[in-house]
């Protein structure tokens, strides 16, 4: 075989795996979501948003797990979101090439891989042993930790992007540090760091791990963050766990709905993203 | 005297704008050295600046005309590493002086860049953002002031129906003009120009050049320019750079004409750099 005809075998053989694979992967993901969608949009009706987790056979919807989730992936942004961007902030406008920043660094990279079961964990011991059971702060609190790194990172990321020449433009008319970040940098850099916090969301929204020994469960309904909170994770874990058909129809319902809201989360962040460049 | 042609009244009106006697210099740079790191980037400047004229700094890439420039309005001070020695008299107060706050000098002596750098935000806040960091001024005195320096960047009549759009949608020329505006806004005596037409193209180089002619009326005017011809048309005064070194400065007609060093004169006929 010539050199040339090698080459070009050579170059088919790679293409028809690389393509081979990647319909894989694609098909993997369709089959999943189909799936989804055949099992739980039969399942998803007003019963869903507006009754409560009831005994087998009675009924039940997912009004205080969708509730609970909103309720505790709200008050973990809230808490995630200024952490996330000052700390973001100081690596990209402080940190660079410091020995702080580059250690701020490392840590927060860990974090963002860390399993989130240890988070969990960590935060059990942290908020629930000492004030002596499950609560919906707790469930919030450990959501929050998964938050922070996603945003100091994608912060950090989208802070970098804006020209070096628009802050010393900035620097020029005699702005102090502290309004050429807030009120340039910032502003340059809003889009992006929107998106991150989109995405996120979309990653805190579908924990189970850091719930389950935080915020546990509530077949009830509550509002109390003192009190043990149900969570849509969680109401998928116990009920595709159950004996029970309509139980699992529900945690089918409830994973077509995280799956969308993800989905969702996703796709208005590209647009996010997309309308900045 | 009679003069045939008009390149040499050009160049005599430039002799004797530059020759008048001025009072003290508004910048008086007096044995400075700056270093990036271990780099000696400067090397023992002495360079009067003179007021209301346009002073040109020339030399090849890389000779410290624009790290110069950079110490003027203290921008070096951004960057860990970088280090200036001397002493810089600014009507008489030293600009190096750790007392002197940054932001202080920053808006007496304004800058604008070699690329346009429009902040994203309405061509009215672009202007308003940086009088605010400075004055107090009600919503009147601000329209005021934003009509004031967009024509005195004569951009005025491009701009006065959409002062509430976004400046990025504006053209390069036209940007720069407003960056322009925005520094003339906060009421600076001295405008840093540190290449400001480079990245336009020829039309709008040259409304620039007109603008820089119109400013020098009000303003001190610093410019550093890698288009020699640039400097010959718009400076009363230009110095040339080589090496961290000011070779020479002098009334631009001389230095272009008849300069006294062999390196100034390799440089502008073309021989490197």
């Amino acid at each position: 075989m010539s050199s040339l005809a090698r080459r070009r075998a050579t170059d088919y053989t790679v293409k028809v795996i690389s393509v081979a694979f990647a319909a894989l992967a694609l098909l993997l993901l369709a089959w999943i979501l189909w799936t989804l969608v055949v099992r739980g949009l039969p399942a998803i009706g007003p019963h869903v948003f507006t009754r409560m987790t009831l005994p087998p056979g009675a009924g039940g919807g997912l009004l205080n797990a969708i509730v609970g989730s909103l309720i505790q992936i709200g008050i973990a942004l809230a808490i995630g979101t200024p952490i996330g961007l000052m700390c973001g902030t100081f690596l990209a406008e402080h940190g660079k090439n410091t020995q702080i920043g580059n250690a701020v660094r490392f840590v927060n990279d860990v974090l963002l891989s860390a399993p989130s079961i240890l988070i969990g964990l960590f935060v059990y011991q942290l908020l629930v042993m000492p004030f002596g059971g499950f609560s919906g702060w707790a469930g919030a609190a450990a959501l929050a930790v998964i938050i922070i790194p996603v945003v100091v990172r994608t912060t950090e990321d989208m802070l970098n992007l804006v020209p070096i020449g628009l802050r010393e433009a900035a620097f020029a008319l005699g702005a102090p540090q502290w309004k050429v970040v807030t009120l340039i940098t910032w502003r340059a850099a809003r889009a992006g760091i929107v998106t991150g916090v989109l995405l996120a969301i979309a990653r805190a929204a579908g924990e189970t791990a850091p719930l389950l020994f935080t915020s546990l469960g509530n077949n009830g309904w509550s509002l109390d963050m003192n009190a043990p909170m149900a969570s849509l994770p969680i109401a998928i874990y116990q009920y595709a766990a159950s004996p029970f058909e309509d139980w699992v129809a529900l945690a089918w319902a409830g994973a077509l709905l995280i799956t969308v809201g993800v989905l969702t989360l996703n796709i208005l962040s590209r647009l996010v993203l997309a309308k900045m460049k | 005297m009679n003069f045939t042609s008009d390149t040499s009244i050009d160049i005599a009106s430039a002799v004797n704008r530059a020759t008048a006697p001025t009072a003290e210099p508004k910048l008086k740079v007096e044995g400075l050295n700056f270093y990036y790191g271990e780099n000696h980037a400067l090397k023992n400047i002495h360079f009067d600046i003179p007021e209301k004229r346009v002073t040109a700094m020339i030399g090849p890439s890389g000779c410290g005309k624009s790290t110069l420039l950079r110490i003027f309005n203290r921008m070096y001070q951004l960057y860990p590493g970088q280090r200036a020695e001397g002493k810089i008299l600014f009507d008489g107060t030293d600009l190096l002086s750790k007392e002197l706050d940054s932001t202080v000098v920053r808006s007496r002596i304004g800058m604008v860049f070699q690329k346009p750098t429009p902040f994203p935000m309405s061509i009215y806040d672009n202007i308003a953002f940086g009088v605010k960091l400075h004055e107090k001024l009600n919503k009147a005195q601000m329209d005021e002031r934003v009509e004031w320096c967009l024509r005195k960047a004569a951009i005025w009549e491009e701009t006065k129906d959409r002062l509430h759009t976004s400046a990025l949608g504006m053209s390069g020329g036209q940007q720069q003009r407003l960056c322009i505006a925005r520094t003339i806004a906060v009421r600076p005596e001295v405008i840093l120009l540190d290449e400001p037409t480079s990245a336009l193209d020829p039309i709008s180089t040259s409304k620039i050049e007109d603008l820089i002619d119109e400013l020098k009326q009000e303003f001190t005017i610093v410019i550093v320019t890698h288009n020699m011809q640039q400097a010959a048309r718009c400076a009363d005064i230009t110095s040339f750079f080589y090496l961290g070194e000011m070779i020479e400065v002098g009334p631009s007609a001389e230095i272009f004409t008849n300069p006294r060093e062999a390196r100034t004169r390799d440089y502008i006929t073309g021989r490197f750099g």
